[in-house]
């Protein structure tokens, strides 16, 4: 399998980006931020449409427009999470955007453009050149380390903000420097598995490795493992299986692991026995 | 999308005429105000009781049962209403998110990746093209065929008549749903029902706005009719007013523009919600005394 | 060396004075409670100590720097602090997070760092010292009340603060974990020579360990013995409306006849007044 270069690019960077979307989606589960990468992918979607509309690279697109929506989360979310409607309307209206662009850019162009729509939508992982490959495993390399750098204080600042202000850390910073973390992350992962399946990469091995491990540090180590082994598993499944799409096949292996760590812990709940000691009772 | 589209005369009459002149695009119409009303009716209830964001994941259903019906050579109408009902069960059993709590969790997230994956899958399998992606995830108004206007017909027909018959006791229980419970309405069945109905009209919704926009028209439209008036009654007619409104300028705007309905129909929707708010605002600052601020 | 020293103190919370006119001085190792009714003022001490808060007039010092400057050496226990029965962190890494949660980069596994042995080694001291071995490695959101505080109590020690505020820890517990809490924070005051600035609403869990309390009420506060402070006369004074202390036959202390302050509502829109 690994003989051909279109899977050796694969594997490269499908490694990277899987390694950078376990550890940033440990903490995207862990802040309640799922909502954010839900809107982040829908604008990565458009931004990719745009740019190709526009004629410039596609991934300068995707990478400007997760960007910047991130920060403008990240700076009118200090005023209160607005209401459900708003954002879905937001957000509904982006991916509106992005039909439209995606027209222009089938309009415009010929022959290629259906498969670039779907390269968008659904990743491409299959189809990247080393310098692609080499370029895309950089760059999420980079994020993860960002992420390590500032795994401390991040988590500080998610469980505990009142003490850990108080203590004198940058929680407005940490919190936006996580945003921009996960626009880059969001960005990577659609080339990988696409922008409607990001969230999968994102959620799932988080939310698995939530479920397992009340020790944070184990967590974040378990979500990037059960990530990175989604993407190798995924992969080899789709080169073995021709007709699974490879970013089906990660997602799926990914929701596996979610779901039986979900019933592993529902049996366990199960099984314990849990008198039920009056709370406020004796310590 | 190789038709050749007429272009718009300053005439509108023309115009309309033009647009009524193909069978497809009376469909369209036909279609599109079926659904208008149904999601304009639902989706006031549904803004009213904050679960809003149970929708989206049960619209993103729609995707995968409506492949998963062509693959499987069954019609699309069963693989719509099929899936959004079934998802409608499971999340009345999972919990079904009221309260406006915006805290999607990594499950929601998780279910959503699957179901895109899984309609992507199926897509593959029965080898479509992107066209095919492009009308199950961002609406279409080309192929609504004269059968599926019926079946659209008569599910809105049904779930219209439910909900005249609920109405006032789900009224009640969205308002104040432990006052109503003592008061004997069963309110957990009304939950179960209504979750039912917004299967209904999701898996509708979607036939023409496509799986990833049903919001724009379910919800969109009744949150700017609740936006002008709080009043149940002409609350409910604005908002069926504001979604055909909606449907009809952009079925109509779309059908002379080479851009896709998808896109004409999330810009009204959030265009008009974005002027009601804003004109809210304006007049709140210059009367703050007036009722109806904003909040 | 003062710990702490409020001079003629005015704190303001926008255009509303919460309190002014406040003197008081605390000696190091002092258990000091700090009361008066909700919306009197309490956790504006806190937030004024923490440098959360600057004075709109006079002066206050913290271990005699400017307060907000030496918070290293403050351990905070913040108001209302409960996690959801489905937060997943552990209490031991809750304590850890208040020991080197600041600083950037992750912690290395034990076998490979000396730090980080260290680390857990002051962890389970603080945790020893508050009794909540038991239940430490646990998820902080399946614990009962108490457990929780004993532990969130632990995470302000573990950096071994010269200084303990804890702002309404007995709160939400019932009667017999507030004596326990209350009996656990003398100790460790007593034990470790930490001054202790404890804010409650109900003074008599602590009466008996108290070298000073500062009573915030009609705009101002007093400062004192709580023989001095605690009496109709003082507080009818500070209130300026007639105050009656009655003390029980077993020595609980009720106070009768405090005003509550008006209720501030956050406006919608500002209509000026």
């Amino acid at each position: 399998m690994l003989a051909h270069e279109f899977m050796r690019n694969a594997y490269l960077a499908g490694s990277f980006v899987a390694l950078a979307c376990g550890l940033v989606g440990y903490f995207v589960v862990l802040r309640s931020q799922v909502f954010a990468g839900d809107a982040l992918s829908h604008v990565a979607f458009t931004g990719a449409l745009a740019a190709a509309a526009a004629g410039i690279d596609i991934r300068l697109g995707v990478f400007l427009a997760t960007i910047a929506v991130a920060m403008g989360m990240g700076l009118l979310g200090g005023r209160g999470r607005p209401d459900d409607v708003v954002i879905g309307s937001v957000f509904a209206w982006v991916l509106g955007l992005g039909a439209l662009f995606l027209s222009i850019f089938t309009a415009g162009s010929s022959g290629e453009d259906g498969t670039a729509a779907v390269r968008v939508l659904f990743g491409s992982i299959l189809g990247l050149s080393a310098a692609d490959a080499w370029l895309a495993a950089a760059i999420a390399l980079v994020a993860a380390v960002a992420l390590l750098a500032i795994a401390r204080p991040l988590l500080f600042g998610s469980v505990d903000p009142d003490v850990a202000g108080s203590l004198g850390l940058p929680l407005r910073a940490v919190g936006l420097g996580f945003l921009a973390l996960l626009a880059v992350v969001s960005a990577e992962a659609t080339q990988a598995v696409g922008a409607l399946l990001l969230l999968g990469l994102l959620a799932a091995p988080g939310g698995a490795a939530r479920l397992l491990t009340d020790n944070p540090w184990h967590g974040l180590t378990l979500s990037a493992a059960l990530a990175l082994g989604s993407m190798w598993g995924g992969l080899a499944l789709s080169y073995a299986v021709a007709s699974l799409p490879p970013s089906f096949a990660v997602i799926a292996i990914a929701s596996a692991c979610f779901a039986l760590a979900a019933l592993r812990s529902r049996l366990r709940s199960d099984l314990a026995e849990n008198p039920q000691i009056d709370r406020e009772g004796g310590l | 999308m190789g038709i050749e589209l007429a272009g718009l005369s300053w005439n509108p009459l023309s115009d309309l005429g033009q647009l009524t002149e193909f069978p497809f695009m009376v469909q369209a119409l036909e279609a599109g105000t079926i659904v208008a009303t149904l999601a304009g009716a639902i989706g006031w209830f549904m803004v009213l009781r904050r679960q809003t964001f149970a929708g989206h994941p049960l619209s993103v259903i729609a995707f995968p049962g409506a492949a998963g019906a062509t693959l499987a050579g069954l019609p699309l109408a069963l693989g719509y209403f099929g899936a959004c009902g079934l998802g409608a069960l499971v999340l009345s059993v999972a919990g079904s998110g009221r309260g406006g709590h915006s805290g999607e969790s990594a499950v929601t997230g998780t279910v959503q990746a699957v179901g895109l994956g899984l309609g992507f899958l199926f897509v593959t399998l029965y080898s479509g093209q992107l066209s095919e992606l492009e009308s199950l995830l961002f609406g279409t108004f080309l192929g609504i065929t004269a059968s599926q206007v019926q079946t659209l017909l008569w599910v809105a027909i049904a779930a219209l008549a439910a909900l005249a018959a609920i109405g006032r006791p789900l009224l009640f229980a969205s308002v104040d749903d432990a006052v109503a419970g003592a008061a004997g309405v069963p309110t957990g069945a009304l939950s179960l029902a209504f979750l039912l109905l917004l299967g209904m009209a999701v898996a509708a919704t979607a036939e023409i706005t496509g799986a990833l926009l049903v919001f724009a028209l379910l919800v969109t439209p009744a949150a700017t009719a609740q936006q002008i008036t709080a009043r149940p009654a002409p609350g409910l007619m604005l908002s069926v007013g504001l979604a055909l409104v909606v449907t009809w300028v952009g079925l109509g705007i779309a059908y002379f523009s080479p851009y896709p309905v998808g896109f004409w129909v999330t810009s009204i929707s959030f265009g008009l919600y974005v002027a009601v708010r804003l004109l809210r605002a304006g007049l709140s600052r210059r009367n703050p005394e007036a009722p109806g601020a904003p909040a | 060396m003062e710990a702490i020293r409020l001079d003629e103190a005015t704190a303001r919370r926008g255009s509303r004075t919460v309190w002014s006119g406040v003197d008081l001085s605390v000696g190091q190792g002092e258990f000091v409670a700090v009361l008066g009714p909700n919306g009197a003022g309490k956790s504006t001490l806190i937030h004024v100590l923490l440098g959360l808060l600057p004075l709109s007039a006079g002066t206050a010092t913290v271990l005699t720097e400017r307060p907000g400057s030496v918070n290293a050496q403050i351990g905070y226990l913040p108001q209302r602090r409960s996690f959801e029965a489905g937060t997943r962190i552990r209490g031991v890494d809750l304590v850890r997070l208040g020991l080197d949660g600041t600083r950037w980069g992750f912690p290395l596994p034990a076998a490979l760092s000396p730090a980080t042995r260290a680390a857990t080694r002051r962890v389970a001291e603080a945790v020893e010292l508050v009794g909540a071995g038991a239940y430490a490695s646990r998820p902080i959101g399946a614990l009962s009340g108490g457990e929780q505080q004993r532990l969130l109590i632990a995470q302000a020690l573990v950096r071994r603060p010269r200084i303990l505020l804890l702002d309404e820890p007995l709160d939400s517990l019932d009667l017999s974990n507030q004596s326990a809490v209350a009996a656990l924070v003398q100790r460790i005051c007593k034990r470790e020579g930490v001054t202790v600035l404890l804010v409650a609403h109900d003074v008599n869990p602590i009466l008996p360990y108290l070298d000073r309390v500062v009573y915030f009420g009609g705009g101002s506060g007093i400062a004192g013995t709580p023989r001095e402070v605690i009496t109709g006369p003082t507080l009818s004074d500070l209130y300026g409306v007639p105050v009656e202390v009655l003390e029980t036959t077993d020595g609980r202390l009720v106070v009768v006849g405090t005003p509550e302050p008006p209720a501030h509502h956050h406006p919608l829109h500002d209509h000026g007044h």
